[in-house]
C-alpha cells in the first residue's frame, strides 16, 4: 500500500485553479439561464394559452424525468452530429441552466400561485395591467418566498456541474483528471477537489444567508 | 345649463354565481363630491357592488359609468385591457385587509403607480408621496416595510397609495372591519378629512355611526336589492321598510 503524500498536489495549483474558475463561470452562467427561464417556464404554465403551455409543460416533463448526463450528452453530441456543433462549454451551461430551470419553474409556479390573491386585486385597482402586476409585485414576492427552495437547488448546481468534465470542459473534476493522469494519485487530488466544492458550497450558502436576511426585512 | 352628469352610475346591475343571484337589478347614482355608505348584512351583495364598480367582479347584467365613459364596456382582449386600466387609474379603491404591497416600503408602495402608470418623474412621485403620507399622518414612516405597522397604518397608507394616481372618485369595501377597535378611529379621521375636501367616495362599511356622521346618503342593501335609501337621519331615524328597521335594530343592539 502506498502512503498518502499530498505534496504532488502544489504543483498541480495552476490547473486546479483554472478548474475552480471554469466551475464557477459554469455555475454563475448556469445558474443565471436556470433564473431567468424558470421565470418564463412558471409563467408560461401559468398563464400562456394552452397552445404554447402544454409544449412547454411537456419539454418540463422530459428535462425532469431524464438523466442530465444524458441531456449533456444529447446537445453536445447529439445535436452536434445533427449539424449544429456548439462549443462545449456553451453546450454545459445550457444543459445544467435548462436542467435547473425546470426544477426553479416548479418551485416558483408555487410561490406565484401562494402570493395572496389581494396583491393582485390591490395592483389591478391601481390601474396596473395583467403583466405589469405579475413583473412588479407577484413575481418578485414568489422570488423572494423561494429563495431557500432555489438556493438548495443552487447548491446541487454547483456539485452537478462537474458532470460537464464528460464532455471535456476544463472544470475542477476534468482538471483532477488531468493531474491524475500524470501523477495517478487519485485519492490525493480527488480529496483536494472535494475540499474546493466544498469550500465553495459554503461560500455560496454564506452568500445565499445573507440575501435571505436582507429580505427577512421586508417581511 | 345641462344637468350635471353623475360621477358613478349603476344601471340595472346583475351578478350571480352559479345559481345564487348577488346582485338582482341595483341602480345608483353618486354625484361629484357626495358620499354614499352603503350598509346591510353579511351576504347581502353590498362588496360585490363597490366590486363590480371597478370591475373586480364582472357584471352579468347592466352598465356601471364612471364620468359619462362605460367601465364594463363590451370590448374584448386587449382592448378592453387597456381601456380597463385606464379607467381604474381613476378610482381609488381601499380594501378590508389592505393589499399592499410587502415587499416594498412604504413610500414605494405610493409611488409605483403615479412613476409607472403615469410616468410622473421620480423625485415629483417622492414629493406627491410625502405629501399624501403626512396628510395621514405617517411622513416618519416613508422608508419602513408594512409589516412594521399596524394595520390602522397600514390601512392609512393604503389609502394614500389609492390617493397618489389623482383619482375621481374612492371605493371603501370594508376598510376599517378588519382593525382592532382602538385603531379604526385613525382611519375614519382620516376619510372624514377627505369627505372634507368634497372626495366623492362610495363607502362599504358596517359602522352605523360613522356612516351617519360621514354620508349625504345611505343606502340599505339586503338579499341583493337596495331596500332603502335616504339622507343619513331617514335611515336611521325613521327608516320606511321593516327589513331596514330589523337590521338595524339587531346592530345597534350588539
Amino acid at each position: 500500500m502506498q502512503g498518502l503524500d499530498f505534496s504532488v498536489v502544489p504543483p498541480y495549483a495552476d490547473i486546479l485553479w483554472m478548474g475552480v474558475w471554469w466551475t464557477v463561470v459554469l455555475t454563475v452562467s448556469a445558474a443565471a439561464i436556470s433564473f431567468v427561464f424558470g421565470v418564463v417556464f412558471a409563467l408560461v404554465v401559468l398563464y400562456a394559452p394552452k397552445t404554447v403551455a402544454l409544449p412547454v409543460r411537456a419539454f418540463m416533463w422530459l428535462f425532469m424525468g431524464t438523466p442530465l448526463l444524458l441531456q449533456l450528452f444529447l446537445i453536445y453530441y447529439g445535436l452536434g452530429q445533427l449539424g449544429f456543433k456548439i462549443p462545449a462549454l456553451v453546450a454545459g451551461i445550457i444543459g445544467l441552466g435548462l436542467h435547473f430551470a425546470v426544477y426553479n419553474a416548479d418551485i416558483l409556479r408555487a410561490g406565484i400561485v401562494a402570493v395572496d390573491v389581494g396583491q393582485m386585486e390591490g395592483a389591478r385597482s391601481l390601474g396596473f395591467g395583467r403583466f405589469q402586476t405579475l413583473r412588479y409585485f407577484i413575481v418578485p414576492q414568489a422570488v423572494r418566498n423561494t429563495i431557500p427552495a432555489m438556493g438548495n437547488n443552487l447548491i446541487v448546481l454547483l456539485k452537478e456541474s462537474s458532470l460537464v468534465s464528460i464532455i471535456g470542459i476544463a472544470e475542477l473534476v476534468h482538471a483532477a483528471q488531468l493531474a491524475i493522469s500524470e501523477t495517478f494519485r487519485p485519492f490525493e487530488f480527488y480529496i483536494t477537489v472535494a475540499a474546493l466544492y466544498y469550500i465553495l458550497n459554503l461560500v455560496l450558502e454564506a452568500g445565499l444567508r445573507r440575501v435571505e436576511q436582507n429580505v427577512e426585512v421586508s417581511r | 345649463m345641462t344637468a350635471e352628469r353623475p360621477m358613478v352610475e349603476v344601471k340595472g346591475a346583475r351578478k350571480a354565481y352559479g345559481e345564487l343571484q348577488v346582485l338582482k337589478g341595483i341602480d345608483l347614482s353618486v354625484a361629484r363630491g357626495q358620499i354614499v355608505a352603503i350598509i346591510g348584512p353579511s351576504g347581502s351583495g353590498k362588496s360585490t357592488l363597490l366590486r363590480s364598480i371597478n370591475h373586480l367582479e364582472t357584471l352579468n347584467g347592466g352598465e356601471v359609468w364612471l364620468d359619462g365613459v362605460q367601465v364594463n364596456q363590451a370590448l374584448r382582449g386587449q382592448a378592453f385591457e387597456r381601456h380597463i386600466n385606464a379607467v381604474r387609474q381613476q378610482m381609488g379603491m381601499v380594501f378590508q385587509h389592505f393589499n399592499l404591497f410587502p415587499h416594498l416600503t412604504v413610500i414605494e408602495n405610493v409611488t409605483m403607480g403615479p412613476i409607472i402608470l403615469k410616468g410622473m418623474a421620480k423625485v415629483a412621485a417622492r414629493e406627491l408621496a410625502v405629501e399624501l403620507l403626512s396628510k395621514v399622518g405617517l411622513a416618519e414612516k416613508v422608508d419602513a416595510y408594512p409589516s412594521r405597522l399596524s394595520g390602522g397604518q397600514k390601512q392609512r397608507v393604503a389609502i394614500a397609495r389609492a390617493l397618489a394616481m389623482q383619482p375621481k372618485v374612492m371605493l371603501f369595501d370594508e376598510a376599517t372591519s378588519a382593525l382592532d377597535p382602538e385603531l379604526v378611529d385613525e382611519v375614519n379621521a382620516v376619510m372624514k378629512q377627505l369627505a372634507a375636501e368634497h372626495m366623492t367616495m362610495l363607502i362599504v362599511t358596517h359602522e352605523m355611526r360613522f356612516a351617519g356622521e360621514v354620508a349625504d346618503r345611505v343606502l340599505f342593501m339586503d338579499g341583493g336589492v337596495v331596500v332603502e335609501q335616504g339622507a343619513p337621519s331617514e335611515i336611521f331615524r325613521e327608516p320606511k321598510q321593516e327589513r331596514t328597521r330589523t337590521f338595524l335594530k339587531k346592530y345597534l343592539a350588539a
